[in-house]
């Protein structure tokens, strides 16, 4: 449908893991696109890899082989400075247990990302609060993550994902430490991102409900990449 | 530095019991350092302090200090005899003869003996040390049983107090006089008549001579002309540079001895640091993961932690040097071993030991904390998010 | 038994941190150990001194000399065995950094008076026969590479010029308490040539050694010397070879009482270490122990879990400290014989060394063990995970 080309380009790709001895392959030529704007869902029993293929979007691990091209920008060959670089302006993080710093306030929490930018103080707390307006938390912007519900901090960590306007956010398992109601707000809360901010979503998860949520689902089972029920809403 | 500074102090902060024990650790370091240092600064500037440029002292070659000099009525008067010696206000030659010599005298409350020493003086003596006050009482008249004694001698020794009376040498002599002589060695010293001395210690030699020189240049002249004199053999040497050699052996046993023991210390606090700084990082490998994975590089990651490691130093120091200065309020004495006589000197704290503690306290902040640092920045960040 | 293993799974759980807090308590140990031993050889001149020999002296002071003609009155008082004489000579060999004790005495009795320095006879007969002949310690005649035949040159300070001597015996202590850094010549020789030089200082001794027949005697004995010279030109003390050590380790007491002060800041230190292990780890363990406590574990069993390992912890440095403070001694002893001639650990020390440690990890476990028996079950569950 689209001109523009997919936000996320992966090709042949690899990935094994070393135990011991033992050399575990856990991605079998897995080659897949993403376009920009898509909500897509990550599903699989555990060991399928969907976390192993998150971390290699992201950038936060390297492929034994393969290409994985995200906004353009070939991942795959920049060198761990680079990387992380690259990482401080276009992927947002949502994890299953927050992350968050826990000696940090909810507003410094959602600043840090914006401290590897060059942007000033004054510009940074601009970002901040516009991020906690998004996730509707700027009454809490003082609290220690200790103050705050899981479901709470959960939104800080949405805000610190999108403050610096990534190119894609990824999320592995977000909902998976929350009550139902918290997990329904959360994933409200991404589908918003994904409907009224045009932002990408690549999500891993167990939950149904949560894979209800996006667009595309995709399976992934022993390394290989399946599309299933290609729901478009 | 892009980790702001507020994430190392606010962790430092929520671990206040961990931080404090650490940080005492380091603290009692610094203190034994800052001490030792403070203490030989001390015994060094009483000895040198107790000195004008000026004067020249005369013993006999290789004699080490007075105690050990001896020079004979011949000897002394050819050394009178030098042109470069100054004339004083009075229109007589600023130079003396003078008899050292050691007796053990009983301290006040404990009985337990104390070599002091006796200083035999001539009319010039006083004039050549400015430094010397007579604070209470006069001077002794000449052909009495009467002494001077320093204002040390009088606070520490028995008998030695304004008026009261010391029994030594057969005689009695009475305390008709306390001066007061700064910093210097002289405090510990009593004083009197060299030729009453002469007789009751019956020595039939002086110990050593001390005179002022014209100008500071004529030193150059005056030496070599003592010390190659053959019916001399005595050496000559300004009057600061005679205490410093004094208190040589005494200020390196104390400097190695701190110095030594401050390093095998120091490795304990070093420990100390490096279990504390490696326990943080166990305990926020999952905060590492995150921020790695926000884009913060690894070299952000190990100065946080070093900052952390380093604060902690930098606390130790402060209390440590805070203890030590307390310590100022001490004055110690003992028995200086080169001249085997009773030493009163109190711990001297100068910006240098300062600068040098604090320097030191960074050191084992920096070393206990390089390592853990170093584990926290070579993390994969896989691997740190996945612990659970 | 169950426990001790659940103690010793326990301390290895956290491998890096239980070796670091041992290496610690082993360093401090080893610290401790060597400064204590550095006390105990000050005292060592004190506890080693023989109770049947007095020290006479002139009364006024160490630096005046006595005359020779006081040994035939000496000799003739009730109780005395035997009697020697020596002066203190105080020269320099090469330069002021490499000092001994070296003084002169009269060799026969002298040697006789003291079993504990053992010579062979052949060479107490060289010694005797050369005027000039020496004595030197193992120790020192090792320091310095000296052999028999050697000639040996002090630069006299208290009495001036460069003496020759001939070293004709090298002896051995009867025991490893005993100083084998003395050098020793004959008075004779000092005496001779003193008066060749026309010297004042002649027949005239720095102290007299006397033997008494037996220990209870000292002070009888001493006070009759004392008095047999009281208002002579040269007044008499008289002490047991003990006092006259004291009192010269008494003038250097401060230095002592630092040391001393010091040895506890070592135990302070590492203190403050184990006793930020042992509460860090417990804080890392509340979970567990709140699951013991719901099994039905009282405090007094989690006391002693906590107690148990601060206590591993802590005696597993100490033997290591201990271990290593015997070679470190010798090593000690080797470089720094100038200073300590001798420097033996005393099995006092290794006592103390076990007492220090155990009080440390006894004092390191008692916040944690209190907070660990404190908490209420319910929130030390919540802090799990």
């Amino acid at each position: 449908m689209n001109q523009k080309p997919p936000i996320v380009e992966i090709r042949s790709l690899y990935k094994s893991y070393r135990r011991g001895s033992q050399v575990i392959p856990v991605l079998n030529d897995i080659s897949l696109d993403i376009k920009e704007g898509e909500f897509l869902a990550l599903m699989g029993p555990s060991g399928s890899g969907k976390t192993t293929l998150l971390n290699l979007i992201a950038g936060i691990d390297k492929a034994d082989s393969g290409t994985v091209k995200v906004g353009g920008v070939d991942i795959t060959s920049l060198s761990e400075t680079e990387l992380a670089h690259w990482r401080a302006l276009h992927v947002g993080f949502i994890f299953q247990f927050y992350n968050l710093i826990p000696v940090l306030t909810a507003f410094e929490n959602v600043e840090l990302p914006l401290l590897l930018t060059g942007l000033s103080k004054r510009k940074r707390q601009e970002h901040v609060r516009v991020a906690l307006q998004v996730v509707n938390l700027t009454d809490r912007m003082d609290h220690y993550p200790g103050q705050l519900s899981g479901g709470q901090q959960q939104r800080v960590a949405i805000a610190r994902a999108i403050v610096t306007d990534p190119t894609i956010l990824v999320a592995d398992e977000p909902t998976g430490d929350l009550d139902r109601i918290s997990a329904n707000d959360v994933l409200g809360l991404m589908e918003r991102l994904v409907h009224e901010l045009g932002k990408t979503i690549i999500l891993v998860t167990h939950d149904p409900r949560a894979a209800k949520k996006a667009h595309i689902i995709m399976q992934l089972d022993k390394g290989v990449l399946n599309a299933h029920n290609q729901t478009d809403l | 530095m892009k980790i702001p500074l507020l994430y190392s102090l606010r962790n430092l902060w929520t671990r206040r019991l961990t931080t404090v024990l650490t940080a005492s650790g380091m603290a009692l370091v610094v203190f034994v350092f800052a001490a030792v240092l403070m203490l030989a600064e001390g015994l060094q500037k009483t000895l040198t302090e107790t000195g004008s440029h000026d004067n020249v002292v005369v013993i006999r070659k290789a004699a080490g200090s007075e105690v050990q000099s001896g020079v004979d009525r011949l000897q002394a008067s050819i050394v009178e005899m030098q042109p470069e010696i100054s004339i004083g206000a009075d229109g007589k030659r600023l130079v003396a003869k003078e008899l050292v010599v050691l007796i053990a005298l009983p301290k006040r409350g404990t009985d337990k003996p104390s070599n002091v020493v006796i200083r035999g003086i001539e009319e010039q003596s006083m004039i050549l040390r400015p430094q010397v006050k007579l604070i209470e009482g006069r001077m002794p008249k000449p052909g009495s049983s009467e002494i001077i004694a320093g204002s040390s001698i009088a606070k520490r020794f028995q008998g030695g107090g304004f008026g009261e009376t010391l029994r030594f040498a057969m005689r009695e002599w009475t305390v008709v006089g306390i001066f007061d002589a700064g910093n210097t060695s002289f405090n510990s010293e009593i004083w009197g008549d060299v030729i009453q001395f002469m007789q009751a210690f019956r020595r039939p030699a002086y110990s050593s001579m001390i005179f002022k020189i014209r100008d500071t240049t004529e030193f150059e002249k005056v030496k070599p002309r003592i010390e190659n004199n053959p019916r001399l053999t005595l050496e000559a040497m300004r009057e600061p540079e005679y205490y410093r050699k004094q208190s040589e052996m005494m200020a390196k046993f104390l400097r190695i001895l701190g110095l030594t023991l401050t390093i095998i210390f120091s490795l304990g606090a070093i420990i100390g640091a490096m279990i504390t700084m490696y326990s943080a990082v166990a305990n926020r490998v999952f905060e590492i993961g995150t921020m790695r994975a926000l884009g913060f590089q690894r070299r952000s990651i190990l100065t946080a932690f070093l900052i952390e490691s380093l604060f902690l130093g930098f606390v130790g120091g402060g209390i440590g040097l805070l203890l030590a200065s307390f310590l100022q309020l001490y004055t110690v004495s003992t028995l200086n071993f080169q001249t085997f006589s009773e030493l009163a000197f109190s711990f001297t704290l100068t910006l240098n030991i300062i600068y040098q503690a604090m320097a030191f306290s960074l050191v084992m902040g920096f070393v206990g904390g390089i390592l853990p640092s170093i584990m926290a920045a070579r993390m994969k960040i896989v691997d740190a998010l996945r612990e659970s | 038994m169950h426990i001790i293993k659940l103690i010793y799974k326990n301390a290895f759980r956290h491998k890096l941190r239980t070796s670091l807090t041992i290496l610690g308590v082993a360093i401090a140990i080893l610290a401790f150990g060597l400064l204590r031993t550095v006390i105990s050889t000050w005292y060592l001149g004190v506890e080693t001194a023989s109770a049947s020999r007095l020290v006479t002296r002139n009364a006024v002071s160490l630096v005046f000399p006595l005359p020779l003609a006081y040994k035939e009155k000496i000799r003739q008082i009730d109780g005395v065995k035997g009697i020697s004489y020596g002066t203190w000579f105080g020269g320099i060999y090469i330069d002021e950094k490499h000092f001994f004790a070296n003084y002169a005495v009269e060799p026969k009795t002298y040697l006789a008076m003291f079993p504990e320095i053992i010579l062979s006879p052949d060479q107490k007969a060289a010694v005797f026969r050369d005027r000039k002949g020496a004595v030197a310690g193992r120790k020192l005649a090792e320091r310095y590479g000296w052999k028999l035949g050697d000639i040996i040159t002090l630069k006299g300070t208290i009495f001036p010029g460069n003496w020759d001597f001939v070293l004709r015996g090298i002896y051995k202590g009867r025991d490893e308490n005993v100083d084998e850094t003395a050098f020793i010549f004959h008075w004779e020789y000092l005496n001779e040539t003193l008066k060749k030089a026309g010297r004042s200082w002649s027949d005239q001794v720095g102290w007299y050694m006397i033997e008494i027949t037996h220990p209870d005697l000292a002070a009888d004995v001493s006070v009759r010397i004392d008095k047999t010279f009281k208002n002579s030109l040269a007044e008499t003390l008289t002490e047991t070879e003990k006092a006259f050590t004291l009192s010269f380790i008494s003038m250097t007491e401060a230095i002592v009482i630092a040391i001393q002060l010091v040895s506890f800041v070592i135990i302070f230190i590492i203190l403050a270490v184990v006793a930020n292990t042992m509460a860090m780890t417990a804080r890392e363990r509340i979970g567990e122990y709140a699951i013991l406590k719901t099994l039905g574990f009282g405090g007094f069993h989690v006391s002693g879990l906590i107690f148990g390992e601060s206590i591993f912890i802590t005696m597993l440095g100490a033997s290591l400290g201990i271990l290593l403070t015997f070679p470190a001694a010798k090593i000690f002893s080797k470089e720094l014989s100038t200073y300590f001639p001798v420097f033996n650990i005393e099995r006092e020390t290794i006592i103390m060394d076990i007492v220090a440690s155990f009080f440390v990890g006894f004092v390191a476990a008692l916040f944690p063990t209190w907070t660990a028996v404190k908490i209420r079950i319910a929130d030390g569950l919540r802090r799990i995970g």
